[in-house]
């Protein structure tokens, strides 16, 4: 059929089964939202800032495992987009990214509100496109849904100048993909898993180190098979909690910087890491050249950059992890799940020298109490989002996770204020789990004129900000490694977010003991309308254990004393 | 590890900003680019980049995987075995000994191609290696210009 391009975006979004596109709108994508405004195949829903947009977009497509939509007009539209794109990149979640762009006539001429947005977003998004003819619609939209969700996922963005928006061409969505150049590797080398196998099998203390591209893969159920099958104690990267359920016993627990003892000892003590799905980050490793240093690396990932770029892989398989843990299992009886025993026996007496804890306290709240007792109230009820900082740290270490997708974080680029949008985007894929945004009083001042979309479109998020009147991870930096020197990270001087929830139409709570806070958790969920729970918690609690930047991981400080 | 000079042949799309994509994952992830050859491949839909670059091992691997990312790449071909050349047009004043000039450049494939009122322009073709002795020996007769191609590379 012949229909504008404006007509075929929004058809090819139906097509596509969208069902949610986050966005906002502004003069040079003004024909798509006119389509947008005359169809029903989808809801559109704006936020109040483009960068939220990608947030939400992003936290709908982690909870659902679907591509996630947003659209974004250009020039200021776009730049604000930009740390959102640079955000699913780093966390590798799978957007399709529309933009509008001056018309082809002036694209060069420093037009209002012209940005070259591929160049910007050619550093940040897995491919990009600019769209020059609206013949070419059809194919670039089949395609960036397509290149988004397979491989390793990522966000596509599509730049479309106005003037194609309003060219008549040819719509036929049924044609076949035809990408040469790009095609994702995803089955397994059978050669090199059977030869992985046999180098588990001959190791004495093997581990797993989980990461969030497990989540990715839709594998945490064969994952969890393997790992009951083989006996072999786990660890799970902060991308990958809930891949196991806190439950598992051979869980034990996350690595990394703010990683528990246990975990970054077996880490350093493994002779065979089993690599699933994980990046070697420098968050996890610690110092490089120390990190699990007497082990052998079987690297499992879809992306074949990511397998000896810092750690080399003695076995490297490139693949989709859900294919190659099902033909690991194929083989996994010629792994005896006894012969690791005493291994498992190591680790357990790991974790009892330094369990995860912290020092409760009668009268003041400590933030890692509020985040176990949220836990204790909706479990695996409530899907859980973080912003960025102390509480994003706390909420991974305590917080009882069962299962993948509960978990919506920004791991890779550390987005301040990806929280609250995200969170609606999680409440959007997943209306009936309650949607929790763990926060900070830094972290929620960034994007929460979402209030408004929440209120408006009925995403009753419940922001529990852990508020400590200050910038507490920067702060605790300070304390640790700035000689006490507080540049900057006192948030004493900070609005009243009671009042500021109820200007929106929300609701806000303000606690300062346990019992307090009960209530307020217990009515924002009755409620249902986007709240605040303001929650007054320990000034200079620090995360712990840490391995300081560049250190090793079996040299962790488990507490931070007062000289 | 070694830090050494390393020739990748990339065969691309031909299409708009194919180019920057490449050249921005260089920058972006700390490569270096030592000479960049681009050229269509005839009758055909693609281009061919010759990228001479150095690093080590590992570096050189990463090089070539992040390359394959991109979506528009087919192929990405580290070479071992080559036939390696470069092109160099040099400008040289009138007054210099012409002779002297025309024996140098045959030795090293090249010829005086142009000549005028007050400049002789000469070219040569040869081993990248070969092209910089070149440009050493010919120092002498005071060039005014030197053009370098950058190298363009087949395996054997």
């Amino acid at each position: 059929m012949q229909i504008s391009g404006a007509q075929m975006v929004v058809e090819a979004l139906i097509a596509e089964g969208v069902d949610s596109v986050f966005g906002y709108p502004g003069g040079a994508i003004m024909n798509v939202y006119d389509e947008i405004y005359k169809q029903d195949g989808f809801e559109h829903i704006l936020t109040r800032h483009e960068q939220a947009a990608i947030h939400a977009a992003e936290g709908y497509s982690k909870v659902t495992g679907k591509v996630g939509v947003a659209m974004i007009t250009s020039g200021p539209g776009f730049t604000n987009a930009v740390t959102g794109l640079a955000d699913a990149y780093m966390d590798s979640i799978p957007l399709v990214v529309i933009s509008g762009q001056v018309p082809m006539s002036l694209i060069g001429t420093d037009a209002f509100q012209e940005i070259d947005a591929v160049g910007i977003s050619r550093s940040c998004t897995k491919h990009n496109y600019l769209v020059t003819n609206a013949a070419d619609l059809p194919r670039v939209l089949k395609e960036a849904f397509y290149i988004a969700s397979t491989g390793r996922p990522g966000p596509v963005h599509v730049d479309i100048p106005k003037d194609v928006t309003a060219e008549i061409a040819e719509f036929d969505y049924s044609k076949p993909i035809e990408l040469e150049t790009y095609k994702p590797t995803v089955k397994g080398n059978p050669r090199q898993i059977k030869k992985a196998i046999e180098a588990i099998a001959n190791s004495k203390r093997p581990l797993f180190y989980l990461g969030g591209g497990i989540i990715n893969a839709n594998a945490a159920d064969e994952v969890r098979d393997l790992v009951k099958r083989t006996g072999i104690p786990a660890v799970e990267t902060f991308m990958a909690r809930g891949t196991l359920g806190h439950e598992n016993p051979l869980l034990i627990s996350m690595l990394g910087m703010h990683g528990s003892y246990a975990a970054n000892m077996a880490m350093s003590e493994t002779d065979m890491v089993i690599a699933l799905g994980a990046r070697f980050d420098d968050r996890v490793t610690g110092k490089l050249s120390e990190f699990a240093k007497n082990a052998g690396v079987i690297h499992v990932d879809i992306d074949p950059a990511s397998i000896s770029k810092l750690v080399n892989a003695d076995f490297p398989i490139v693949g989709d992890i859900k294919n190659v843990v099902n033909q690991m299992l194929e083989l996994s009886d010629k792994i005896d799940d006894q012969k690791y025993v005493p291994w498992l026996e190591t680790v357990a007496n790991f974790d009892k020298l330094h369990p995860l804890s912290y020092k409760e306290d009668s009268d003041r709240m400590k933030p890692q109490w509020v985040v176990e007792r949220i836990g204790q109230l909706l479990g695996d009820d409530a899907n859980i989002s973080t912003d960025v900082g102390q509480h994003q740290m706390w909420t991974a270490q305590f917080y009882p996770f069962s299962r993948p997708r509960q978990f919506i974080s920004s791991g890779g680029l550390g987005t301040m204020g990806f929280g609250f949008p995200a969170a609606m985007g999680v409440k959007r894929g997943d209306m009936k789990r309650t949607s929790i945004n763990i926060t900070g009083d830094g972290s929620i001042l960034m994007n929460c004129q979402e209030l408004m979309t929440a209120v408006e479109k009925k995403l009753p998020v419940i922001n529990v900000i852990l508020n400590n009147n200050f910038l507490g991870m920067v702060r605790q930096w300070q304390t640790l490694f700035y000689d006490k020197r507080h540049s900057e990270t006192d948030l004493s001087v900070q609005p009243d977010f009671v009042k500021l929830a109820e200007a929106f139409g929300g609701i806000g709570y303000r606690c300062s003991t346990k019992k307090e806070f009960d209530a307020a958790l217990k009515d924002a969920v009755e409620k249902d309308i986007v709240a605040f729970i303001d929650v007054k918690v320990e000034r200079f609690e620090n995360v712990m254990p840490m391995v300081p930047s560049g250190g090793s991981l079996f040299n962790m400080m488990l507490e931070y004393k007062e000289k | 590890m070694e830090s050494v000079r390393r020739v990748i042949s990339v065969i691309v799309i031909d299409e708009a900003s194919v180019l920057s994509r490449i050249t921005d994952l260089f920058s972006g992830r700390g490569y270096n680019i030592e000479s960049l050859t681009v050229a269509p491949v005839p009758e055909s839909k693609y281009s061919r980049l010759t990228i001479v670059t150095n690093g080590s091992q590992r570096v050189a691997e990463q090089i070539s995987k992040q390359l394959h990312k991109l979506i528009p790449v087919l192929k990405v071909i580290e070479h071992t075995d080559i036939v390696e050349k470069e092109m160099a047009l040099i400008k040289f004043p009138i007054s210099e000994n012409i002779s002297d000039i025309d024996i140098l450049c045959q030795a090293y494939n090249g010829k005086i191609v142009n000549l005028g009122e007050d400049t002789l322009v000469a070219m040569v073709a040869d081993e990248p290696k070969r092209v910089s002795n070149f440009l050493q020996a010919i120092k002498k007769f005071n060039p005014k210009e030197i053009v370098r191609s950058g190298a363009v590379a087949v395996e054997r």
